[in-house]
């Protein structure tokens, strides 16, 4: 019942919106309110034919590689930090720094570094999202408890049980929440990316609606990234709720 | 005391650092030498903070001595890590299950990591359960069992790898009076149809008069101040006067 709410709020939220949009259709240009039915026609098109379909496709590969990289990288940044306190008092400044660096820095600084535009983009992604991951994995590594480690060490594992058994299952939580967090910005970076240093992709091809001033066509794109994002967000969760299945019911309290 | 010692500590000590800076130094063990036997049950006594729970550590190789020789069964047991494997069962205060696993999981762990079959060590982690009382709930995850019913599932852990050496730190010092006096009594049944060496941390006389063949009292920083020998034909008198020179040898530290 609880869900089916939910359910009905958010389909009430999208659909009063999408009425304010037509209402101001009404009163505004197109080139600054296109009527929804335009902007629907727009988005079904990206899909019908086989560029516009390729630049979405592109853009999605490109955050999931994007986060994926900078999934490997934090991953094994957090463990080496998690494990030695001199590694982690000099690695902490570095990241420290880099999350000082907005992410259009990173793409200047990549345009002038590299020639291929993908090695660009996966570059930028890996660097603006790196450092989110890896203190977020640092965390979850830190927070496993002292109790069980002795009691699995107990029982004299190999590392790479200790790693299945323990590490892994303490710290699902902790990169569930990372990649939830990180889908948001990576999406945003990518778009910023494909924008300067792109010739497809969503941004790509949001910049070429700005220079026809085409608003119906910018809010479909846009609106083909959220839904990525969505879709992403719903298979993040549908993990999460079989993964963390031995949760609901002893924290259904707090 | 057997002449053919399963555990031997010798002149051991342990350290550890004190403030923030680490500018002090506090010893939870100091020149602590002890043998037990195998096959014996011995019962370690002393008030909070005596360095129990720290000697508990170094026998079961969590810890390393900062000086002196731990040997288990002619072992070093922090050195010779891998070799313990399938040998240890230890039973803690708390019930440290794993909350993603369910019981029948949980109890299979030892046996997963000692590399026994799946249906092998299912079958043996679902006797054990049974054992101890706990049919019908081998699936059910920690958060839906008892505080009873959960250190029930963690003593099921530590003998299902049928240990030769089974260490206990206050496992029934978080029950109420009556579980804990009935899981008391299934523990030394376990223990004495297992025939292991057994190390029993407690802070409770009565709990060592029960459980212990050899009760040594502690003081800090650990050493022993008091070694009584109990037998089932030590009579009424006798452990009443056991249990009084084990009051004096506490020196009043609040101990029931």
């Amino acid at each position: 019942m609880k869900r089916l709410g939910f359910r009905f709020e958010g389909i009430a939220a999208m659909a009063g919106l999408a009425l304010a949009w037509q209402i101001a259709s009404y009163f505004f240009p197109p080139f600054l309110f296109p009527s929804v039915p335009a902007i629907a026609r727009r988005f079904a098109g990206i899909f019908l034919e086989a560029a516009p379909l390729a630049d979405a496709l592109s853009t999605a590969a490109r955050i999931l590689l994007g986060l994926g990289g900078a999934f490997v990288l934090g991953a094994v940044l957090a463990l080496l930090m998690g494990r030695s306190e001199r590694f982690r008092r000099y690695a902490h400044p570095l990241l420290n720094f880099n999350q000082g660096i907005p992410a259009l820095s990173w793409v200047v600084i990549s345009i002038i570094w590299f020639k291929g535009i993908e090695f660009r983009i996966f570059f930028i992604m890996v660097m603006t999202t790196l450092p989110a991951f890896t203190y977020q994995l640092l965390d979850a590594y830190r927070s496993m408890s002292k109790e069980l480690l002795e009691m699995t060490l107990s029982f004299r594992p190999s590392r790479l049980d200790l790693l299945r058994v323990l590490v892994l299952p303490t710290v699902m939580p902790g990169i569930l929440t990372a990649w939830k967090v990180n889908l948001g910005n990576a999406a945003r970076v990518v778009v910023v990316a494909e924008l300067v240093g792109a010739t497809g992709g969503i941004g790509y091809e949001l910049l070429q609606q700005q220079q026809l001033f085409d608003m119906a066509g910018a809010i479909a794109w846009t609106i083909v990234l959220v839904v990525f994002v969505l879709i992403v967000q719903s298979l993040l969760g549908l993990i999460e709720r079989w993964s963390l299945a031995y949760r609901p019911l002893a924290e259904r309290g707090l | 005391m057997s002449a053919a010692a399963a555990i031997t500590l010798d002149r051991v000590a342990k350290r550890f650092e004190r403030g923030a800076a680490g500018d002090s130094e506090l010893y939870a063990v100091r020149e602590l030498s002890l043998s037990v036997g195998a096959g014996e049950l011995v019962a370690i006594l002393g008030p909070t903070g005596c360095g129990k729970s720290t000697t508990f550590n170094l026998i079961a190789g969590l810890i390393r001595p900062s000086s002196g020789s731990v040997r288990v069964m002619g072992h070093d047991p922090y050195d010779e890590f891998d070799w313990f494997r399938g040998k240890i069962g230890i039973v803690f205060q708390s019930d440290r299950l794993m909350p993603w696993r369910s019981a029948l999981d949980n109890v299979a762990l030892g046996l997963e990591l000692n590399k026994c079959p799946r249906e092998e060590r299912r079958a043996i982690a679902r006797a054990w359960l049974e054992r101890l009382g706990l049919k019908g709930h081998a699936d059910d995850f920690p958060h839906a069992l008892s505080g009873g019913m959960r250190q029930r599932v963690g003593i099921a852990r530590a003998f299902a790898v049928r240990p030769a050496l089974l260490l206990c730190d206050e496992p029934f010092s978080g029950l109420d009076a009556v579980t804990g006096d009935a899981l008391r009594r299934e523990f030394v049944d376990l223990v004495r149809e297992t025939g292991c060496t057994g190390i029993f941390i407690t802070h409770s006389i009565e709990e060592a008069l029960q459980l212990g063949r050899r009760i040594l009292v502690f003081q800090r920083p650990a050493r022993i101040v008091y070694e009584a020998v109990l037998d089932p034909d030590t009579s009424r008198d006798s452990r009443a006067e056991i249990r009084a020179e084990i009051r004096r040898a506490l020196g009043g530290d609040g101990i029931p």
